[in-house]
């Protein structure tokens, strides 16, 4: 059956929304847990109440933040098999484990003990609460893991092959899905992101205290821990960003192509564009600014390997469509006859591009009936956005130096004690607030946006993938959450803004009265 | 080691498995978020409440995202077709969870009192739209759904919201209800201060009443008013996970399985003592009752999965696109892979929370709320 176009956008767009939704808290959370954990520990080991003052204070903006990833978290679960039913059982044997094996063995960890981290100061030893911050922590980095295998999954598709008998993908090696290079270039990547969101967030905050001259020694050794810990994190997010950069130009050739808006394959080492106006329909970049050997030496690491250029892509794929219409007969030619030896070796021969007669499927019901147009037009959809990709990684990329470099300005103030000297520094801190979550939901972009029009890289389109559900359905459900994101968003907005205003001393936590005193608790019938 | 069959076997057991844990361990928390305003008469009184689930509702609320992860990969169909076709009772089910996270943190941090009986309200709703929504989406599974498979085992279905609000669902609906407000109400016998504990008290003993009736009708409608489905032929065993590969036939009815092993009737001999069990121990305001509560749903949930299998999810409109156990499953390796994760981690799981429970142990007080600095 033909898929309806409007479901398919309107899931997308959902998708696209309820993610880069569920992205501006989950980075941030990845970050302060262990900005608290960091903090926690000096608490230990020094005693200094100060310290813990200032896990008690972050932690409430850290839970504020934690209720809303969470809560859009569960979204993101249900919508694979609301919306995405056809992917969800094309890929589900795969895809699903690692997203099991996220609640298993990160999830519950992470939701059991954060309720302890809040409410069990009074009943926990300094070490033993230490503990349950550090396994919340590794818990939440560890969701980060599997998260990202699974999504890497979608990228690179390793350690999987079709079953013409169940019509979906199936796994055949567990260890290439879990140890997808992609994986682990994604993971670093991207939990360094949080970091550097989570080190932003304390930095900012703090200088705004420095600014109006509250809570100034809090803020000080808030903004020192925050310098170190986002200094780290920033080198690690630009490094490791380029390691992702490294994989996908292995593995997605066009995603990397598009990024770049290199139309043709140049002879290698290829230039970096730093600048242009790439025009999608002349398959041109004008005003270009190019940096010689750069780019060949990012994608290839070496200075004789050629980048293959749209056009040359292009090419590639309309031959493996040809494949893929051959895998697609066979297909169904076992369906007739299960037994069919002939199609079962056709089949062997070309299942890996199956995936690329499904793309015929726009056009025309059955892929064999293509004519040349279809499979052209076919090939054509392969192109990503080219503009959107070009400018939100050259902006991602910007934002990753720029940390890089208040960072380590912030690192040595600290260093020397200076970090209230500069007003235009404070400010300069305070409103780069913003930028980690720009970089990160542009980082979102360029990745998923990229891969399209894939849902899973050469084996299923994003079309296909969507359920048989109708446009009103979707709609409505869109509207439902449109409106309440919205207002979830306004009230965390207010709530935020309303506790980091308040800061530690109108919460009653700093200065701190007298040294180390412990609340006493009543009433509890231990 | 483990052939096919007997892996799908376990995994049907595991599902049943999350979902009783889904059901005791957040059943609770739906029950006593329902009953938020009627055992609450104050906010003092309702901060009481909230802190007996405070620290581990969110723990307690994985076993639902964790059943959901499990069906994804271990019955990617029937994750697929039960989510997509149950569209807008999935989209209810969902808001419903969105709302309580942000509920439990965001209602202590203002003092407004419309702020708090906002929060209160969003929770009490959401307790009562899951508890409804879930018992009336499982008993939609004995009437079989309105679905059908394609040659790509892709799903259409041909019905919409209102078509699942028919008087036998409506009636499981009721009793899922029933069945969590006296869960959630033993807890808060057990856990809240002793004036609250004598109101839970009261309305745990009702519920169980009302549940007990409303149990033994839906036995007896199930015997005779509901058609049921079965496998033509014999059992496909160690057949390939497509549906399309069997034959089913409708007619017969649900309690055939019960006939044939007689120890599925264990299964609502534990329901039915667990109701007895609280009707007689809640008085005691201890851990007694709330155990057999907990009974009680576990016999409940296993007592009506016993009489669907092996179906999981049947096809009134084209019986042969009926999910069962035997051919709705991930491949052998994924079955496999996922035992093994759960075996090790399953049990780590049990032990870590029943030692957050264990630090978190006591009843809690109005005397506490009132004195206790804010935690935030």
């Amino acid at each position: 059956m033909t898929v309806d176009a409007d479901v398919v956008t309107l899931s997308r767009l959902q998708f696209a929304l309820t993610a880069l939704y569920h992205f501006l808290f989950v980075p941030l959370t990845l970050g302060l847990v262990w900005m608290l954990a960091i903090m926690e520990s000096v608490y230990v080991m020094s005693r200094r109440e100060v310290w813990k003052r200032m896990v008690r204070f972050w932690g409430v903006l850290f839970g504020i933040n934690f209720a809303m990833g969470v809560a859009t978290g569960i979204t993101m679960e249900f919508q694979f098999g609301m919306n995405w039913a056809y992917y969800a059982h094309y890929v589900g044997d795969v895809f699903g484990t690692p997203l099991a094996i996220e609640g298993l063995m990160a999830f519950f960890l992470e939701g059991t003990l954060v309720g302890l981290f809040f409410m069990g100061w009074d009943r926990l030893s300094r070490v033993k609460h230490l503990l349950v911050t550090w396994f919340l922590a590794l818990a939440t980095s560890l969701s980060a893991l599997w998260i990202l295998i699974a999504n890497a999954w979608m990228q690179h598709p390793v350690g999987a092959a079709f079953n013409p008998q169940t019509m979906r993908m199936e796994v055949t090696s567990f260890s290439e899905v879990f140890f997808n290079p992609v994986a682990q270039a994604k993971f670093v990547h991207t939990v360094s992101a949080g970091y550097v969101m989570g080190a932003m967030f304390v930095l900012s905050i703090s200088a705004w205290y420095l600014l109006r001259g509250r809570n100034v020694d809090f803020a000080k050794r808030s903004m020192t821990v925050a310098a170190s810990f986002g200094l780290a994190a920033a080198l690690s997010v630009v490094v490791l960003g380029d390691e992702s950069g490294y994989a996908i130009s292995e593995n997605q050739k066009m995603k990397m192509a598009a990024i770049e808006a290199m139309w043709e394959t140049e002879p290698p080492p290829a230039s970096f564009t730093l600048f242009g106006l790439p025009d999608v329909r002349e398959h041109t970049t004008h005003y270009a600014v190019r940096v010689p050997w750069v780019m060949g030496l990012i994608g290839t690491r070496s200075i004789d390997t050629p980048i293959p250029g749209i056009a040359d892509l292009v090419q590639d794929t309309k031959g493996r469509i040809h494949h893929g219409i051959q895998a697609y007969d066979a297909m169904l030619a076992l369906r007739a006859d299960r037994n069919d030896a002939q199609a079962k070796a056709t089949l062997a021969t070309y299942d890996e591009d199956l995936g690329y007669a499904l793309l015929l499927k726009r056009s025309v019901d059955d892929p064999r009936k293509a004519t040349a147009e279809d499979i052209q037009r076919a090939a054509d959809s392969t192109i990503p956005n080219v503009p959107v990709l070009f400018w939100s990684f050259r902006v991602m990329v910007a934002c990753g130096f720029y940390f890089i470099a208040l960072f380590a300005f912030s690192f040595w103030l600290a260093s020397k004690r200076r970090l209230d000297a500069k007003r235009w520094y404070l400010r300069l801190a305070l409103c780069s607030l913003p930028l980690p979550w720009v970089a990160a939901e542009l980082g979102w972009i360029v990745a998923e946006y990229g891969r399209q029009p894939w849902a899973i890289e050469g084996v299923l389109p994003t079309a296909l993938g969507v359920s048989s559900i109708t446009a009103g359905q979707v709609l409505t459900s869109l509207g439902g959450f449109v409106l309440f994101y919205t207002a979830l968003a306004v009230i965390d907005a207010v709530l935020m803004v309303k506790f980091a205003r308040k800061g530690p001393d109108g919460l009653g936590l700093w200065p701190p009265a007298e040294p180390a005193a412990e609340p006493v608790h009543s009433g509890h019938a231990a | 080691m483990f052939d096919y069959d007997t892996l799908r076997v376990i995994w049907w057991a595991l599902l049943g498995a999350l979902l009783i844990g889904f059901a005791i361990m957040d059943g609770f928390d739906f029950g006593l978020a329902a009953l938020l305003r009627v055992l609450g008469h104050d906010d003092d009184e309702r901060r009481v409440l909230l802190e007996t689930i405070e620290p581990t509702w969110e723990g307690n609320q994985v076993w639902f995202i964790l059943g959901g992860g499990a069906a994804f990969a271990a019955w990617p169909l029937l994750y697929a077709t039960a989510f997509s076709g149950l569209y807008f009772a999935l989209f209810v089910l969902l808001l419903a969870f969105i709302l309580r996270p942000v509920g439990f943190n965001f209602r202590g941090k203002l003092h407004d009192p419309r702020w708090r009986t906002l929060w209160d309200t969003v929770l009490a709703a959401s307790g009562v739209v899951v508890m409804v929504v879930s018992g009336v989406a499982f008993g939609n599974l004995f009437l079989g759904l309105p679905f059908q498979l394609d040659g790509d085992l892709r799903m259409s279905w041909h019905g919409g919201f209102f078509d699942l609000l028919k008087p036998y669902p409506l009636l499981c609906g009721v009793l899922s209800l029933a069945m969590l407000l006296a869960h959630g109400a033993c807890w808060a016998a057990y856990r809240a201060d002793h004036a609250i504990a004598a109101r839970a008290v009261r309305i745990a003993r009702a519920t169980t009443v009302v549940y007990l009736v409303l149990y033994a009708l839906a036995g007896v409608w199930l015997a005779y008013g509901v058609p049921a489905y079965a496998l033509a032929g014999s059992a496909v065993a160690g057949e390939v996970s497509n549906p399309l590969y069997k034959e089913v036939v409708r007619g017969g009815h649900w309690f055939a399985g019960y006939l044939q092993h007689p120890a599925f009737w264990i299964a609502p001999a534990v329901a039915l003592l667990g109701a007895l069990g609280v009707l007689w121990r809640a008085g005691a305001r201890g851990l007694s009752a709330f155990l057999a509560s907990s009974l009680m749903l576990a016999g409940t949930i296993l007592s009506a999965g016993l009489a669907l299998f092996p179906f999981l999810l049947p096809s009134s409109l084209d019986p042969r696109s009926s999910l069962t156990v035997w051919d709705a499953s991930s491949s052998r390796g994924t079955l496999l892979l996922m035992l093994g994760a759960t075996v090790v981690f399953l049990p780590l799981i049990v032990l870590y929370t029943a030692w957050v429970y264990r630090v978190m142990r006591g009843r809690v007080t109005l005397a506490h709320v009132r004195n206790a600095h804010h935690h935030y």
